[in-house]
């Protein structure tokens, strides 16, 4: 989706060095030490951070057991009930709570059960992405010359395809569209912006004096690379990956849209999305309830991202 | 308005329509509205996705490019509401024996560049359309004429060894004569598709880019302009001799990206008549447009297609045909049509689509009736749904999610036989799961008119090998009587023959019939006279605009 | 300056060939035949489909297939054809490209002017009530999936209030344009904002800042020669990278209002399985990103004079 291509790089750019090309010089230096203690403290008491957190957990144990909100089935459906009955506020945690869509279902019981499958979807991309981006980033730019030529040229080759045409024709690729095929989808394109971001950063902190220290003290290519590059070039990453993790739950829903997105009997917020758009006019409860946890969660993740970048960066302080 | 249209399953693709071609039915009643004087010049638009080929006779096979031929050309016959045949280009249509079929032709009639239409306008098109090297997709409705198989063979790799079909010869200016390798009785029907259309000698001469871009053709309307994507026009042809004059000035047919945006169009006025309308607007088009909504059944139907070459029905025996009674009788058709599909279809209650000479009520025997303690009884009788699952193939990008899950849950419901929904993302996708034989249980299907007669609807899809049986049913007693009834010498006593097969389908259960379309659609203030055919498009023709 | 120019266009070349390749392969490893579909449910004979195959050169291998179409693309700008309907794809995609072209530049305008206002404001005020405005209006853009942006928009302003027409007519005018402009440019909009105001906070507490604030330049100078400069070096990569998105990701804009441009065929494309067309059609949005990357990398020399390149 458009929305995770921007963000990443929005965020890219605005933590590492502008360029693109390693002729291009770095701009910025970094410090390091007491980074991750000195970030900690700030978020601890950043509003932003407090209440993202709080909705995550909330939402990563509505994914882990959804049975513990409701007992109603997400897709056994009753045509009795068929969405004619409008939501009943009232009656918290009951079936008919937020009402019931067109095959006479609980909206309430697919939301919590749409939850996973949205979470998985975000949460697995983001993981993926951050693993195969970021290592591939990282021997970009700490080896440079002609490993960094091949690897940015193949990065530019999967940059080149627009991100929303490149995940309809894998999924049209797919004949069972299960949450790992979607995740799969998103993963193929999204790794380039990672490694984009992963090797801006790991160029600027090979130049510092410690990591120059550690290599006349004769330390090996592996332990500099993972004890004394990676956690310093961690940060923007860290800081493009949450805010790309609420852009993947997006695209799913997008996706479900174009009519790609996951498939029955699978639940998710975006599958509920799209199929609400069609009863807008007689039946809005259908689309606005998964939309408002869908953005309550999208949100949740930007701003813990933001929060993160904020207390991550020494200058904004 | 010619013509049936084209051979073709109920893909119903959200932007690709339904149906195709009107037939001219009695249903236009043309008659001017009190409100506002007739501009008997005056143009008006229809909603139309961009045609997906070429327009040409012998390759229109969807609904979008059907649309547009039908007005540009005109058929031998066509047929009226009741399923009898109406004269158009034909003076008459004989034959004494179903084999040997005599036309002559109404004298007079030009194509749109003057030249006229003679009967070897319609020999030579013929000729040409069902050529193989010609590659084009309707060529086996020639199959029917002697000499088909010499002109067009169908091994892959094969050459055809002659140009001209056998059976087709051309007597004097006006007349000529059809030889069918077998006694067809429905035959004079199937003259009124598309494919069966005249071309002017000036056709062959284009290059193949060019044939299809600018038909010349015979019809009520000749053909302007086409901006790709946008637009097609097409205007009066004043020297139109058919009984079916246009009483407009000519039809624009506007490309829509949704039929959301097409039906806002229509409430603002930017375009006249739809054809279609989109879920989201169903429930409330009623209230919306008043008397200008459209709710009318034409000839189609959907069912739930058995997947025979399956390891599930076929392994360890053959399925008992009650075990399939019991699924159709487990599925509340009522409320689903009502309910989740927003009224636009009405039940079946048999395999013959209304609208259809021989069409019967009940045809199906009872089958369909929602009845759910039969229905576990006779899965029960019949030995069980093996692996008490079943699932339902459809392609998510048409508009079947919804109804396939609601039948899912109603045979659940009924039944506790497990049913899933089995989306395949698109069209493509799932046609080719069909071609290869890789359903693994049961998948949606539908079936449009080709020609209103209910040998169409059972010959050309339950017979061994026929072009409609994708599932591979083959039951050679049910064969048999579909050879005995196709012998029939009148159209009459084949009619009959195959109401009694339909009658008797219920004990083969070949598929599950779930119900008739509709078409669900309106027109603007600024139009009169909008009405629809048996294949669910508006006829052009009766279309009056309002000065 | 020249040599680095023509190292850059050199690289190109591979990852042009690269994508080109990519697409092709992706488009041809689909389920479902292009020409079996041709035929829609009832089919074709196999004799007809092997003619179909042979007319449009499907019946040849895979490796060939590229190699021609590379040749005739490079050598004679020929795209090929479509397989469904006949058309050459120079055709299609100059039907589709002006129009979307305009609605790309119409939004790109529209977060140009308005995301980077908002930003300079946000930026200006760090931490203060607009800036928490501006923050939370953003975040809410974002978070909202573009289609059910593109339908709130709808509702709104062409059914509750009015103002505009619903969808884009079949002769597009500017103004018919703005909404859908709005939709799809709305995403990179509420980026631009907070790029925009990440930079000029943390340029605002630079050195060079607070030298030209004490050598007594005026206020009006120092943020718009010194202060801008600085803080739009990730903006404008940020706005390079996003015309070619823009141009590519306008699918669902362009359905929900009505707009034959690139995202129809797109669409169209692959779920007809046109590798032709796709192919072409990434082939021009690849350059477009690579071209637009090379102009933003020597922006950058002009932007910040520390970056040279050799």
């Amino acid at each position: 989706m458009p929305d995770v291509t921007k963000t990443a790089t929005a965020v890219e750019d605005a933590v590492a060095t502008p360029s693109v090309d390693a002729s291009a010089p770095a701009a910025k230096q970094e410090k390091a030490r007491s980074l991750w203690g000195d970030a900690w403290a700030d978020l601890r008491r950043n509003p932003y951070f407090i209440v993202s957190s709080i909705l995550i957990a909330l939402l990563l144990l509505v994914s882990a057991w959804p049975t513990l909100f409701t007992s109603a089935s997400p897709t056994a459906g009753d045509l009795v009930h068929h969405f004619l009955s409008k939501p009943e506020l009232s009656k918290v945690g009951s079936p008919e709570w937020l009402g019931y869509d067109q095959q006479g279902r609980s909206v309430y019981a697919r939301l919590i059960h749409g939850t996973r499958a949205s979470v998985t979807v975000g949460v697995a991309v983001t993981a993926i992405v951050t693993i195969l981006g970021g290592v591939l980033g990282m021997i970009a730019g700490y080896f440079g010359g002609w490993v960094d030529a091949l690897l940015s040229r193949l990065t530019d080759v999967f940059f080149g395809i627009p991100f929303l045409l490149g995940s309809m024709v894998v999924l049209q690729a797919f004949v069972e569209r299960t949450v790992w095929v979607v995740v799969f989808a998103l993963a193929f394109l999204g790794w380039t912006q990672i490694t984009r971001v992963m090797r801006g950063a790991v160029i600027t902190v090979k130049q510092a004096d410690y990591v120059h220290a550690a290599k006349a003290l004769g330390a090996g290519t592996v332990r500099i690379l993972f004890r004394h590059i990676l956690p310093n070039a961690m940060a923007p990453v860290i800081v493009v990956a949450t805010i790309a993790l609420g852009g993947y739950i997006s695209a799913e829903a997008t996706l479900s849209f174009l009519g790609l997105g996951l498939a029955a009997p699978t639940v998710s917020w975006g599958v509920d999305i799209s199929a609400g758009v069609a009863q807008i006019r007689v039946a809005p409860h259908v689309l606005l309830w998964p939309s408002i946890m869908l953005s309550l969660t999208v949100l949740a993740f930007i701003m813990l991202g933001e929060a993160v970048r904020n207390a991550l960066d020494p200058k904004l302080r | 308005m010619r013509g049936a249209k084209s051979a073709k399953w109920v893909t119903g693709a959200i932007i690709v329509a339904l149906a195709a071609t009107a037939c001219g039915g009695g249903k236009s009643d043309g008659g001017s509205d009190a409100k506002g004087a007739v501009d008997p010049n005056g143009i008006f638009s229809i909603e139309l996705g961009e045609p997906e080929k070429p327009l040409l006779t012998g390759d229109t096979m969807e609904s979008n490019g059907s649309a547009v031929m039908a007005g540009l050309f005109s058929t031998l016959v066509d047929y009226k509401a009741d399923g009898s045949l109406e004269m158009i280009n034909a003076e008459s249509v004989t034959t004494t024996d179903s084999k040997t079929w005599t036309v002559k032709l109404k004298p007079g009639w030009t194509f749109h560049d003057g030249t006229p239409v003679t009967s070897k306008s319609y020999v030579d098109a013929w000729n040409w359309n069902a050529s193989l090297k010609n590659a084009q997709g309707l060529a086996s409705w020639f199959a029917d004429i002697k000499g088909f198989d010499k002109v067009h063979p169908d091994a892959e790799g094969a050459k055809q060894t002659a140009d001209k079909l056998e059976g087709l010869k051309v007597v004097d200016e006006n007349t000529f004569t059809i030889e069918l390798s077998k006694a067809v009785p429905y035959f004079g029907h199937k003259l009124a598709y598309i494919v069966f259309a005249p071309l002017p000698e000036s056709f062959y001469k284009l290059s193949p880019a060019q044939r299809g871009a600018a038909p010349v053709g015979n019809g009520p309307y000749k053909f302007k302009s086409w901006d790709h994507k946008k637009k097609i026009e097409i205007t009066r042809y004043d020297g139109y001799k058919g009984p079916n004059k246009a009483k407009n000035g000519g039809v624009v047919f506007k490309n829509y990206t949704t039929l959301e945006a097409a039906y806002e169009d229509l409430k603002s006025g930017n375009v006249d008549v739809l054809r279609q309308l989109a879920p989201k607007d169903l429930p409330v088009y009623r209230q919306d447009l008043g008397d200008r909504a459209v709710d009318q059944p034409y000839s189609a139907i959907q069912t739930i297609a058995v997947a025979f070459y399956a390891d599930q029905w076929k392994k360890p025996k053959q399925v008992d045909p009650r075990v399939i009674q019991g699924l159709s009788m487990a599925i509340d058709r009522a409320t689903i049509t009502k309910t989740v599909l927003n009224g636009t279809r009405e039940p079946a209650t048999g395999w013959v689509a209304k609208g259809v000479l021989g069409f019967q009520e009940d045809g199906g025997n009872g089958v369909t009736k929602y009845d759910p303690a039969k229905a576990k009884e006779l899965i029960k009788a019949g030995g069980g749904v093996p692996g008490n699952k079943i699932s339902i193939q459809y392609n998510a990008d048409g508009g079947h999610k919804e109804w396939v899950e609601a039948v899912c849950n109603s045979i659940q419901q009924a039944t506790s036989v497990q049913c899933v929904g089995d989306g395949k993302p698109d069209f493509q996708a799932d046609l080719t799961a069909r071609k290869t034989k890789q359903v693994k249980s049961l998948y949606r299907s539908g079936w449009v008119l080709d020609y209103p007669v209910n040998a169409n609807f059972i010959s050309d899809l339950f017979r061994t090998g026929a072009g409609g049986n994708q599932g591979d049913f083959s039951n050679k007693e049910l064969d048999a009587k579909i050879a005995k009834a196709d012998s029939a010498t009148t159209l009459d006593e084949s009619v009959k023959a195959y109401q009694a097969i339909e009658k008797d389908l219920k004990n083969y259960m070949p598929s599950i019939p779930l119900w008739y379309y509709k078409v669900n659609a309106g027109f603007s203030e600024k139009v009169s006279g909008v009405a629809y055919g048996q294949d669910g498009d508006p006829i052009l023709t009766g279309v009056e605009v309002k000065k | 300056m020249g040599r680095y120019v023509a190292r850059r266009l050199l690289q190109m070349i591979p990852v042009f060939l690269g994508t080109t390749l990519l697409i092709f392969l992706m488009v041809h490893s689909l389920p479902g035949d292009p020409v079996l579909a041709m035929f829609g449910d009832k089919g074709a004979d196999p004799a007809t489909l092997a003619a179909k195959r042979h007319e449009l050169g499907l019946d040849r291998s895979l490796p060939v297939q590229y190699v021609t179409y590379m040749r005739d693309m490079i050598l004679h700008l020929d795209f090929g054809t479509q397989i469904r309907n006949g058309l050459p794809v120079t055709d299609v995609l100059g039907g589709a490209f002006p129009i979307t072209l305009q609605l790309a530049a119409l939004a790109f305008a529209i977060e140009l002017v308005f995301g980077i206002g908002l930003g300079i404001i946000g930026g200006l005020r760090a931490g203060r009530l607009a800036d928490n405005l501006i923050l939370i209006f953003t975040l809410l853009i974002i978070s909202i999936p573009v289609f059910v942006l593109g339908y709130i928009i709808k509702m709104v302003f062409a059914f509750n209030l009015g103002w505009i027409a619903p969808n884009v007519s079949t002769e597009p005018v500017l103004s018919e344009m703005i909404a859908p402009a709005i939709v799809l440019g709305g995403l990179s909009l509420a980026y631009v904002a907070r790029l925009t105001r990440t930079s000029m906070a943390e340029n605002l507490r630079a050195d060079y800042m607070r030298t030209a604030v004490a050598k007594g330049l005026p206020r009006r100078r120092v943020i718009g020669v010194h202060l801008m400069r600085n803080s739009m070096i990730p903006v404008v990569t940020f706005l390079g990278t996003d015309i070619g998105a823009l141009m590519g990701g306008a699918v669902v804009t362009e359905a929900i209002f009505n707009i034959h441009g690139v995202g129809g065929v797109i669409a169209d494309s692959i779920s007809r399985r046109e590798g032709a067309t796709l192919v072409g059609l990434v082939t021009i949005l690849v350059i477009v990103y690579l071209v637009t990357s090379l102009l933003i990398d020597l922006l950058y020399a002009v932007l910040d004079p520390r970056i040279r390149y050799a």
